[in-house]
């Protein structure tokens, strides 16, 4: 499973990394996770609020930081999916 | 057997529903509860600086010393308290509205109408002029007209709803109102006017280029009534939580006018007679960049002082609506010529209405 924290380097973006890394912690699962700072790569998930989360190249949340049970349980979701 | 299963079936869930109505009707409680506190806290604030100033330190009643302090102790936890409660409701409001819905709603839109609709959809969307810039490319590389994305970007920090409610608490509806309706129209009729220009040119080229993703894009998750709330608890934290010592520099501030600057002072310096005291605010406003709650004392402080309307008026949308930091951040995708055209139209937009508000009233 890949995440990725879209965001240009503002203060949100830096917490939403740090809220990313707490819920993979938490899920105690293999999850990889990447910063995705170029424009035109946030472009791509038509993203217009930054940060923003995107788990297994879907976007789960936009312009908030979502607190580290909701990304567990969106971490939980897509590895059942993936394994199913 | 099927009247069996039938049975089944609900049994759970009466369980689930009675307990999600007690959930709803004691988070109801809550919010009462919270209003009224709320409404007495805000009317013993009067009487509480009276009393603090008064019969705690003992001041000569009259006096400029206690004029200042009483002003001081009164006005901080107003302005707060205000700012707390529309900064909730607004975050409640602005879950409604993601930019996503807005460009879906404005892309392809006629200019005239574009403008409007860009403007008023300005108020309520969420915005940061940190994320200015994706903003901008998802608008036009999607269909939204550039003159429809301007409205859009010119709305979104002035009519701000720090500053609607702050100047609806100090000086009553039609101020607000006033304000409200001039921000509206310098966005629509500034956005319109960048549209007829035509100045796609001074775009930087790459970003026609982009390949923005359609669909996506947005929230995914749908929001309950409980994540609701937390924005707007997360956007109390985070906006009072940044803006409250600039509250306060700017309550003492007035303060100190208020006590010790005579009354007609300013009727001199920003009075209606001196026509070029508009055109000075404009000015001395782009590089202020403050919050519109740190910005209302001062305004109206100068207001009491005989400063005249209009240019008042014009000074807080220069400093809230013309930032220096959103034009620099706005270099990333625009070429120098459009900034510059985007502060012009926008500047002689807020002259306009300073003169036209010095004259008619």
């Amino acid at each position: 499973m890949k995440i990725k924290v879209l965001g240009t380097g503002c203060a949100k973006c830096k917490l939403l990394y740090a809220q990313a890394e707490e819920a993979i912690a938490a899920a105690g699962i293999g999850v990889e996770l990447e910063k995705v700072e170029k424009l035109d790569e946030i472009m791509k998930y038509g993203v217009m609020m930054t940060p923003a989360l995107v788990i297994d190249e879907q976007v789960k949340a936009s312009g908030r930081i979502p607190p580290a049970p909701e990304i567990v349980s969106w971490i939980m979701t897509a590895a059942a999916k993936a394994s199913a | 057997m099927p009247q069996e299963t039938y049975q089944a079936r609900t049994e759970l869930p009466a369980d689930e529903v009675s307990s999600r109505r007690w959930r709803r009707v004691s988070r109801l409680a809550l919010v009462l509860i919270g209003a009224v506190g709320w409404w007495l806290l805000y009317r013993s604030l009067d009487p509480f600086a009276k009393w603090f100033t008064y019969d705690l330190l003992k001041m000569a009643a009259g006096s400029r010393m206690a004029l200042a302090v009483e002003f001081f102790v009164f006005e901080s936890p107003k302005v707060l308290m205000l700012l707390a409660l529309v900064v909730f409701g607004v975050g409640i409001v602005r879950s409604f509205f993601t930019p996503e819905r807005t460009r879906r709603l404005l892309a392809g839109r006629r200019e005239t109408s574009g403008n409007v609709l860009a403007s008023l959809l300005g108020v309520v969307t969420p915005f940061c002029s940190c994320s200015a810039v994706p903003l901008f490319i998802g608008f036009v590389t999607t269909g939204v007209p550039l003159g429809v994305t301007f409205s859009f970007l010119i709305a979104a920090p002035m009519i701000n709803e720090v500053a609607l409610v702050l100047l609806f608490g100090l000086f009553g509806w039609k101020v607000a109102a006033l304000y409200m309706g001039t921000g509206l129209f310098i966005a629509i009729a500034a956005g319109w006017v960048i549209g007829r220009l035509h100045l796609e040119r001074w775009v930087e080229g790459w970003v026609y280029e982009t390949k923005t993703g359609v669909g996506q894009g947005g929230d995914e998750t749908p929001l309950t009534w409980n994540d609701r709330a937390r924005a707007g608890r997360d956007a109390v934290k985070d906006i009072v939580g940044k803006v409250w010592p600039y509250v306060l520099a700017g309550i003492a501030v007035g303060a100190g006018i208020h006590g010790y600057v005579p009354q007609d002072f300013m009727a001199s310096i920003m009075g209606k007679g001196t026509w070029w005291s508009v055109p000075l605010a404009v000015v001395i406003g782009i590089p202020m960049y403050s919050n519109a709650a740190g910005i209302i004392p001062i305004v109206q402080a100068l207001l009491g002082k005989g400063a005249a309307l209009g240019t008042v008026l014009a000074f807080m949308m220069s400093v809230i609506g013309l930032s220096l930091p959103e034009m620099v951040i706005l270099r990333k995708v625009l070429k120098i010529p459009l900034i510059l055209t985007f502060a012009g139209v926008v500047g002689l937009g807020i002259l306009v209405v300073g003169y036209l508000f010095n004259i008619v009233l």
